[in-house]
């Protein structure tokens, strides 16, 4: 096929490009076809150009097109090549997810509670019991009824002012629109004096959870309540680390709750080794943090404080971090325990830095967690560099 | 379909004098660098194809790499009024379209109350009380000729105006149920951008034409300054464009764009710099870095490493 040619297979490059892994829709087709006709189409460089402005959408896609573009202009359009840019794609988004499954997946699918675990804590007095006891002590029985308590978990995340309004009866401001529309049809006479407010949306939530070694005993049972978190809110991240960071929150959306933490569990990289807060802070800060936290977010960053790496940079990006959140929330699970002092290195560090420093040892602390950031919607942030420390909860 | 034109499709063809359009991508980019806006060819592509088939253009790019410079250029170019949407989040019809002018309507009928008027809401949903805002002044402005409209920062807004914005875009008329429909006469040369804090909706992206604005290579960001900072000799030149291009290949929380670049060349202008002296970079800092971390990075470990190799 000579060069040439493309022009009359618009059709054959965008269904090449379509195997190749780049979604192109029938109204660029046509476009590509009409820019055709304004450009030369001997000349390979417009063409090129032509089809690239009009067939691609995205710039992730660009550097696929180009090798669908040359083997297409050079007349090897078969699917043979298209096939196996796409066989590589594929090869490269799944290799991490096989990578660590072994270790994880098998915690996840041993504390399966969706299909054969009796029922417990039906009696009051067992949930209440239950709303008390740590994580970490949890007997197996308990930790199923422990898990069907998460799910009916009702969390309610912090809010802030959007610019819109919504009509109140108790708003602060007059709301010129309805009194119009109320004194026209009342012939210019005002009844009451309309009033509206500014809308108040959640605040998106981005976790990012601890799971190395010191915190084993509780990821198992936090990975579940954020993949409740994730259910309830379609805004909530989920990243966790060990060395390493790694997002979940694909994972996480899937309903059944086995399902989800198998993926999650897949997807993670690294189990084993110490922990690198700073360094995973920093491949948030780095890669995430522009696409997550936008709308003013929540920062829940859950660890104990055991870092193995530069005490310095830690202290650098968590720093960087909350200035670039609206509120950043140190959950520590071992602040619930009474003789609990925060002396790990990195977690002397961070508390100059973070807003707030809770506990996440029991289901309470949960419900405290929801009722605070409840809370949080009309207040400023704490000016001060000290954390309001969560004493008061505790007690 | 050789020829045509934006507003051609449109039913009623007007009138007044058309803006020349470009007949070629080559012409847009000569056409473009007159007025001092240095475009590659892929880019001067995407602006002739954009403005030929009467398509939006999205423009994504890192911050100050050109995208709104490039809409009022155009504006300038065809002589033609720009009219500038800025998205921020919770824009809505109201801010983006048009309002009435309720206090005044009010008013209105407080007066007529006053003379016993017969009818009291007749004649209060008129031109006379309709704000227009951006989208609607678009489509006003194309009865004389097309200007260029600018949504700038889409990725700003919600998503839910994104969808309206999609709709408008789609036959560039606007319905105001007390007024009628509202069409454009001459199809307004369309240029979204966005930096990409959230991800632009699909659906969206297929009715534009996409491109990806990248910083520019050595010699094209040499170009750009000396275009937009004439006065500063060569010497100076290439070596604040080798210092802020380094910059960009070193971990920065805010990499400096091409605006940065240019600010930096007036400012070192006006301090009549003869050459890039370590001290005169440290204090000129915060026109190329705009936080106070990468300023403090760079000053402490970084400044001499890259002022030492000269140009490249």
């Amino acid at each position: 096929m000579s060069g040439p040619s493309v022009a009359h297979d618009v059709v054959g490059l965008a269904r090449a490009l379509r195997a190749a892994g780049v979604s192109v829709g029938i109204e660029q087709t046509e476009s590509f076809a009409r820019a055709l006709e304004l450009v030369d189409a001997t000349s390979r460089r417009e063409v090129f150009l032509a089809a690239r402005a009009t067939l691609v959408v995205r710039r992730e896609d660009m550097p696929l097109f180009e090798a669908v573009f040359a083997a297409f202009w050079s007349g090897d359009p078969d699917a043979a090549r298209a096939r196996a840019l796409r066989r590589e794609r594929a090869g490269v988004a799944r290799r991490p997810e096989t990578a660590f499954a072994a270790y994880m997946a098998e915690k996840a699918r041993r504390d399966d509670p969706e299909a054969d675990v009796p029922e417990h804590a039906k009696s009051a007095s067992a949930a209440e019991r239950l709303q008390h006891k740590d994580f970490s002590r949890l007997t197996d029985d308990e930790l199923a009824s422990m898990q069907r308590l998460l799910r009916e978990l009702r969390f309610e995340p912090a809010r802030r002012v959007t610019r819109r309004f919504v009509a109140a009866r108790r708003g602060k401001a007059f709301d010129p629109r309805r009194a119009l529309r109320s004194s026209s049809r009342l012939g210019g006479v005002l009844p009451t004096l309309p009033r509206r407010r500014r809308r108040l949306k959640r605040r998106p939530i981005v976790v990012l959870a601890d799971i190395s070694g010191s915190m084993e005993i509780y990821s198992r049972i936090l990975l579940q309540f954020f993949h409740g978190l994730t259910r309830l809110h379609a805004l909530t991240e989920t990243f966790v680390f060990g060395t390493r960071l790694t997002c979940i929150t694909g994972q996480l959306r899937m309903r059944r709750v086995d399902e989800a933490l198998d993926h999650a569990s897949a997807a993670i990289v690294d189990f084993a080794g110490g922990t690198r807060i700073g360094d995973s802070l920093r491949a948030f800060n780095r890669l995430h943090a522009g696409r997550v936290l936008r709308r003013g977010a929540v920062v829940l960053l859950v660890s104990d404080g055991w870092e193995t790496g530069d005490p310095a940079a830690l202290e650098a990006e968590i720093a960087r971090l909350r200035r670039r959140c609206h509120r950043l929330v140190w959950l520590n699970p071992l602040l619930g325990r009474a003789t609990y002092r925060p002396l790990a290195l990195g977690m002397s560090i961070a508390l100059a830095h973070v807003d707030d420093f809770l506990p996440v040892h029991d289901l309470q602390s949960l419900k405290d967690l929801s009722d605070h950031l409840a809370r949080l919607t009309r207040r400023a942030r704490t000016t001060g560099r000290h954390a309001r420390s969560g004493e008061a909860i505790v007690a | 379909m050789h020829g045509r034109a934006p507003g051609a499709g449109s039913a009623t063809m007007g009138q007044a004098s058309a803006p020349t359009w470009f007949t070629t991508p080559a012409e847009a980019r000569t056409r473009l660098a007159e007025r001092g806006y240095v475009a590659d060819d892929a880019l001067a592509m995407s602006v002739f194809l954009a403005i030929r088939m009467g398509r939006p253009l999205l423009l994504e790019g890192a911050p100050g790499v050109g995208k709104t410079l490039l809409a009022q250029v155009l504006g300038e170019v065809f002589d033609t009024e720009v009219i500038r949407l800025q998205c921020y989040e919770g824009l809505d019809l109201a801010q983006a379209a048009y309002e009435w002018n309720y206090p005044r309507q009010l008013l209105e009928l407080q007066a007529r109350r006053a003379g016993d008027h017969p009818v009291a809401t007749d004649g209060i949903f008129t031109e006379t009380f309709l704000l227009r805002r951006p989208l609607l002044r678009a489509i006003d402005a194309s009865n004389t000729r097309a200007p260029i409209l600018l949504v700038d920062e889409l990725d700003r807004s919600d998503e839910e105006f994104e969808s309206f914005l999609l709709e408008l875009l789609s036959d560039f008329q606007m319905t105001i149920p007390e007024l009628g429909t509202v069409r454009a006469r001459h199809r307004p040369v369309v240029v979204l951008t966005s930096n990409r804090t959230r991800d632009v909706h699909d659906a969206l992206r297929r009715r534009c034409l996409y491109h990806w604005i990248d910083y520019p290579s050595f010699d094209k960001e040499v170009d750009i300054v000396v275009r937009r900072v004439p006065g500063l000799s060569d010497h100076v030149v290439r070596r604040i464009v080798a210092f802020t291009q380094r910059l960009r290949a070193e971990e920065l929380a805010k990499l400096p764009g091409v605006a940065e670049t240019v600010d930096w060349a007036e400012g070192l202008r006006a301090l009549g710099v003869a050459d890039l002296e370590p001290a005169v970079v440290s204090a000129t800092l915060g026109l190329v870095l705009k936080h106070h971390d990468d300023i403090e990075t760079v000053r402490k470990d970084l400044l001499v490493k890259l002022l030492a190799a000269g140009a490249p």
